[in-house]
């Protein structure tokens, strides 16, 4: 949840509003707050698709395509995945964004104990590469790009996505896959985490090494903000920590050898949908700008192809923005956070469903938010023109605030030692954590607006929605099916893959070819978790309190 | 008297959504209780054998999954097994409204799906460990 903060005087008239990142927003602007705040066409803006890139990365915005639609889906078994990934493609989905179930995201199998109550529960279970067999059949995978979301088993993943694509027929220089693989924002606000920080960055050098060599149309990394602010940071460290993960994961790969400029044009972004429009259209406009100048002017970056300063970006919202107070209010809510991804110049977007603060949405709540996005495009105006806001005295001046207010918090970051530090520490953990605090006590007494919970509320029967049902049988069904594979594989082939792998992790070499032959033979994904965890170690938390 | 209160705040299975537990954990401490975060990761074994270990009046667990039921059950079978049933027990998340009667049945003495008041758990922990 999340909106500004208003204070009124004693007629009801609003006599201050603050943002969350901080900035106050004025009755009326006009040119002379441009002038004040220093503001530039050419320095600040420039036109679309030139740098800074202010203004979206195509000339044409959405006249020359439109937004990229790639709503989260996948449950239970792969099977029932892939018929939800068709349904979506079906209707006009060209991407697609999976989920798995947590004892995968966790590298465990769907036989450890550990993973009794959650195998199948809040994504996709994958054991092996028969799940993605299962998963990925009859889809174009040279056609389709695929968000993978994952992080601490990132790199077994996209392995096994390049196993899977090149059993089906496809080489693996054409199939597009984006797993999420950002572990730091991971421990910041997420927990699917494993390994110590400094043992997950080096593997994401090894995916970011790899897929540049190998799978030139992947994009080896996802860099959330988003999970960071939804543990409550404010939009600007949003971006802020967003572009110091970053810079903490190009320092790994630079330390290779290689050139910024071959590998950081294929870095992505997955940014929150959240609250305030104004704020939120700042943001994102500030966040294009400040990724390209961080790269241009820290590494040096762009100077030959201008491309690889793009920050390429899925707009996601909104999780904690949804209420499950009066939930079909949510798809209103949902039609607003798509008009801020719009009018911030989204490339590729994902809405929440309405029925998503209860449960895994249903068909049809998953087809209202994707029938919410096609309507901005085709219906409502959106992709008339580019960048429609350009030059608003007020847009401009809360976009400049917003740019200095990131660049602030990433200058508090570098003080500190950098994001793998902050991270290590509880640095950043401990000062969201209290923001949070904060915030909840706004939304309880009231200072911070949220519908149909603090405001307008209704006495209300619960749960009008369909709740999504957990199958426990799928547990046994899929236990048994990791059973009888286990029987049927080439013991002797996962042996001697493993072994290679685990000689490759103890040398410190690339992973990612170990990886593939070891999903190619079926070798399990704890097995091949297993491994990083006898050689790296398991994370230990900082205490935060 | 509230001052003396003891809370473990635990975070069981493999779920890794734990603003609302740190939430908790800001509120309780600034309500004047003593708090313990078990962090992320858990079984419920570790989390009642560290109960047990920091002599807790009570432990609330924070359950995002889906999977509340069957950590409750786990929990209320550990607490029976270290024989530590006089430990108040509480569960907060994404908790439907159909699952909190059968939370409580399971014998866990409070139910806070998320959306709740912070000043609500509070409140029950003030009241239930005065009962005791």
């Amino acid at each position: 949840m999340g909106v500004a903060k208003y204070t009124s005087d004693k007629k009801g008239r609003v006599t201050e509003v603050e943002y969350l990142s901080g900035i106050k927003v004025k009755p009326v602007y006009t040119p002379q707050d441009l002038e004040s705040c220093g503001f530039s066409y050419d320095r600040d803006l420039n036109d679309p698709g030139e740098y800074p890139f202010t203004r979206g990365i195509h000339p044409l915005g959405y006249r020359s395509r439109p937004w990229t639609m790639r709503q989260y889906s996948g449950f239970g078994t792969p099977e029932q995945s892939n018929e939800r990934f068709k349904l979506l493609i079906a209707n006009g989905q060209n991407g697609l964004n999976v989920a798995f179930d947590l004892p995968s995201q966790m590298g465990l199998d769907s036989d450890n104990p550990q993973a009794e109550g959650e195998v199948g529960r809040v994504g996709m279970a994958v054991d092996s590469l028969r799940d993605f067999e299962l998963a990925f059949k009859d889809i174009a995978l040279d056609k389709i790009g695929t968000g993978l979301t994952i992080n601490a088993v990132a790199s077994i993943m996209l392995a096994m996505y390049q196993a899977v694509a090149q059993k089906y027929g496809f080489k693996k220089n054409e199939i597009s896959a984006t797993p999420q693989n950002d572990i730091l924002k991971e421990i910041i606000g997420r927990g699917a985490w494993i390994y110590p920080p400094d043992a997950g960055v080096k593997l994401i050098g090894d995916t970011i090494e790899y897929s540049v060599k190998e799978m030139p149309k992947c994009n080896p990394v996802s860099i959330c903000g988003y999970h960071i602010r939804e543990s409550g940071a404010t939009p600007a460290q949003e971006i802020a920590y967003a572009i110091q993960i970053a810079n903490a994961y190009i320092d790994e790969v630079l330390g290779r050898g290689l050139n910024i400029d071959d590998f950081v044009g294929r870095f992505s972004f997955n940014i929150n949908i959240y609250g305030n429009l104004w704020e939120t259209i700042a943001k994102f406009r500030a966040a294009k700008k400040m990724w390209a100048r961080n790269l241009s002017e820290r590494y040096g970056a762009g100077e030959n192809n201008k491309k690889v300063l793009f920050f390429r970006g899925l707009f996601g919202g909104g999780g904690s923005g949804l209420t499950k107070q009066q939930p079909l209010n949510n798809i209103v809510r949902g039609a607003y956070y798509g008009l801020a991804a719009a009018l911030g110049g989204a490339q590729t977007t994902a809405l929440c469903s309405y029925d998503e603060a209860y449960t895994i949405p249903t068909p049809e709540s998953a087809l209202v938010s994707l029938r919410n996005l096609q309507m901005l495009m085709d219906e409502v105006g959106l992709r008339d023109t580019v960048d429609p806001l350009a030059g608003s005295y007020f847009i401009e001046s809360i976009t400049k605030e917003m740019e200095n207010l990131i660049e602030k918090e990433m200058a508090e970051i570098d003080n500190y030692g950098g994001m793998l530090k902050a991270v290590t520490d509880g640095y950043v953990q401990r000062k969201i954590a209290a923001q949070e605090y904060e915030f909840q006590k706004d939304l309880e007494n009231g200072s911070r607006i949220k519908v149909g919970v603090n405001k307008y509320v209704m006495e209300e029967e619960e749960s009008k929605v369909e709740l999504h049902e957990y199958d426990e049988k799928m547990a046994e069904v899929k236990i048994a099916g990791l059973k009888e594979l286990k029987r049927t594989r080439s013991t002797a082939d996962v042996t001697r893959n493993l072994k290679t792998l685990e000689k490759t992790v103890k040398s410190g070499g690339n992973v990612m070819p170990a990886l593939v032959e070891c999903c190619s033979s079926y070798a399990t994904v704890e097995e091949m978790a297993g491994i990083f965890k006898e050689v790296y170690g398991e994370f230990k938390e900082p205490n935060i309190f | 008297m509230s001052k003396n209160i003891r809370v473990l705040i635990g975070k069981p299975g493999l779920d890794g959504h734990d603003k609302g537990a740190k939430v908790i954990c800001h509120a309780l401490r600034e309500a004047g209780m003593e708090v313990i975060y078990s962090g992320l990761h858990c079984t419920i074994e570790q989390i009642v054998s560290s109960a047990v270990e920091e002599d807790v009046d009570a432990i609330g667990l924070s359950i995002l999954s889906g999977a509340h039921i069957l950590y409750a059950e786990k929990l209320i079978e550990a607490l029976k097994k270290a024989g530590a049933t006089d430990i108040i027990t509480f569960v907060g998340g994404v908790i439907p409204e159909r699952d909190v009667a059968k939370l409580k049945e399971l014998g866990i003495n409070g139910v806070f799906p998320g959306g709740t008041p912070l000043g609500a758990t509070v409140d029950f922990l003030k009241k239930s460990t005065g009962d005791k």
